[in-house]
């Protein structure tokens, strides 16, 4: 009794510790040669589950479903075409040189429209949130909005349109040797913990995921 | 029955087990150091690339060679032992008796040799930390073994979680992700931290110094062979750990040169946003509202100089303006 007792508890707190979110599928069924569109959010406040005030990063599933998820399932040697809806107030960057953009196409990304290559943190709105993939030499900043809009998005995850947002664009190869690239948010949004790199800076969901290269 | 009775049983006279084994130990051992030291010492990690890297490993490989006779002589006693003492069925019980309780001359040649070998590796240890220029090792701010040469090439590692970028103050203080160092140079690492503790280990130059923020600890090669460099944190440092690695290259100087002056240049619309070069700075501890910040401290010596550009802090701020 006292085993099966045991036995529930470790299932259950190992269950806890597995736990991760969905892994939103963009290579099933993918065309081979032709590009994946990919479109992301970025809140400055999920606005439910467990941890509501934290920032996240949202994905649209190919089906047009917003998931709170931040793995993927890209296809190897493909190109990626990013769009992301950028929600969250910014602030100047711990480090500038994170402020550039590069390893996408051109080394270059488009803020509303305009072609850019470099985002000074100290100027405008400054920078919410990076998407980022280190071992892939890739990094993008993504420029804040003004968080006293009076349109600012204050409503649960997906943040909708017509709420103050920029829209940046990009595109990038994802390698042909297939395994699971880790990316991340350079900018230290998670306030209140330690070095601003902790809660949703270290949990998948929220300011980092996988991608996950398949072939 | 005593000892010899029981040898005079078996008929014969106690062969010399000690002369014996020494004799078979110091040919085994004669013939497997060398063995070692020519066949796979050339190989051993972390190869020669760097001064400090062919430091540890000429370090690892005296250390082996001083390990293998030891181990050798005991599987050597373990294998005479359990083919010469072994018990017999029917025999004699050799459990027992005066020499099994003690024996002073076999306890001080223990006592003697173990001391003998514990303090050679001191010695030896403290020698190859401190002769050359501590060894590819992290020295703090104030390095108190540094190379003698006068033309050494600084360059700052940033760590942060969870990757590593590198500023070349020479160069106007251009800061990117890329590890570039040129050959046949005497290389100077100042590594800090913008946030928690890292460590920078760059393997195969023999290079392993702790990240700190707010402080500057440096360590000290010299470059002699081109190739890759893997550098990797090798403190916990959080989720991205694991991945909180990148590749660099040890390329030949004027490579090296144009790198670097090429990307002084593409880089200087960056440059000018970043804070002015510094040894290390202090972060913003909250994280999404703001920079990092010089904590201008001047260049801990005056030694570092490079081709011809000599490093000050009011040239480095002057560069960064």
């Amino acid at each position: 009794m006292l085993a099966v007792a045991v036995g529930l508890v470790v299932f259950v707190a190992m269950a806890y510790l597995r736990t991760e979110p969905p892994t939103v599928d963009f290579a099933t069924g993918h065309a081979a040669g032709q590009p994946v569109d990919m479109t992301l959010q970025t809140v400055g406040a999920i606005g439910n589950g467990p941890h509501s005030t934290w920032v996240s990063y949202m994905t649209k599933s190919p089906s047009g479903q917003w998931v709170h998820s931040t793995l993927w399932n890209l296809p190897a040697n493909t190109r990626i075409n990013v769009t992301i809806d950028e929600y969250d107030s910014g602030s100047p960057l711990r480090n500038p040189q994170i402020g550039q953009i590069y390893g996408t196409v051109g080394n270059a990304a488009t803020l509303n429209g305009k072609s850019i290559s470099l985002i000074d943190s100290t100027q405008g709105n400054g920078v919410a949130h990076t998407f980022s993939i280190p071992t892939l030499g890739i990094n993008v900043p993504l420029a804040g909005v003004n968080g006293s809009a009076k349109s600012f998005c204050s409503v649960a995850a997906p943040c909708p349109l017509s709420a103050e947002h920029n829209v940046i664009t990009f595109s990038f190869t994802t390698p042909s040797k297939t395994g699971q690239y880790p990316w991340q948010c350079f900018v230290p949004c998670g306030l209140g913990y330690l070095y601003g790199n902790g809660g949703p800076m270290q949990t998948f969901g929220y300011m980092d995921g996988f991608l996950k290269v398949v072939s | 029955m005593s000892d010899q009775q029981a040898t005079a049983s078996r008929g014969g006279t106690e062969p010399r087990h000690g002369l014996r084994l020494a004799v078979a130990w110091l040919v085994i051992s004669a013939i497997a150091d060398p063995l070692f030291w020519f066949a796979a010492g050339p190989h051993m990690p972390p190869g020669d690339m760097t001064t400090s890297a062919a430091g540890a490993q000429f370090d690892i490989n005296v250390l082996f060679m001083a390990a293998l006779p030891v181990t050798l002589g005991v599987w050597l006693y373990y294998g005479y032992a359990l083919v010469n003492w072994r018990a017999s069925k029917g025999g004699s019980d050799l459990i027992g008796g005066p020499s099994a309780r003690s024996n002073l001359k076999i306890q001080v040649a223990w006592i003697a040799s173990t001391t003998v070998v514990v303090l050679s590796a001191f010695v030896f240890g403290t020698f190859e930390l401190v002769i050359p220029a501590g060894a590819g090792g992290g020295e703090g701010p104030q390095p108190i073994w540094t190379p003698t040469s006068k033309t050494i090439l600084p360059i700052q590692v940033i760590a942060q979680q969870w990757k590593f970028t590198y500023r070349y103050p020479t160069f106007g203080g251009f800061e990117t992700d890329q590890l570039m160092v040129p050959n046949h140079t005497e290389i100077a690492f100042h590594v800090t931290s913008l946030d928690v503790i890292h460590d920078f280990w760059a393997y195969q130059l023999g290079v392993k110094a702790d990240a700190n923020p707010g402080q500057d600890n440096v360590a000290f090669t010299k470059t002699q062979a081109l190739g890759k460099v893997t550098v990797r944190c090798d403190e916990l440092c959080g989720i991205w750990h694991g991945a909180m690695y990148n590749y660099g290259h040890v390329v030949p100087e004027s490579t090296f040169q144009q790198w670097a002056t090429t990307n002084e240049a593409k880089l200087a619309s960056v440059t000018k946003l970043l804070p002015p070069f510094s040894w290390s700075y202090t972060p913003d501890a909250n994280g999404a509202d703001g920079g990092y910040y010089p904590d201008n401290r001047l260049p801990y010596s005056k030694v570092e100089v490079y081709g011809a550009a000599t490093v000050s802090a009011a040239q480095a701020v002057k560069a960064s303006s």
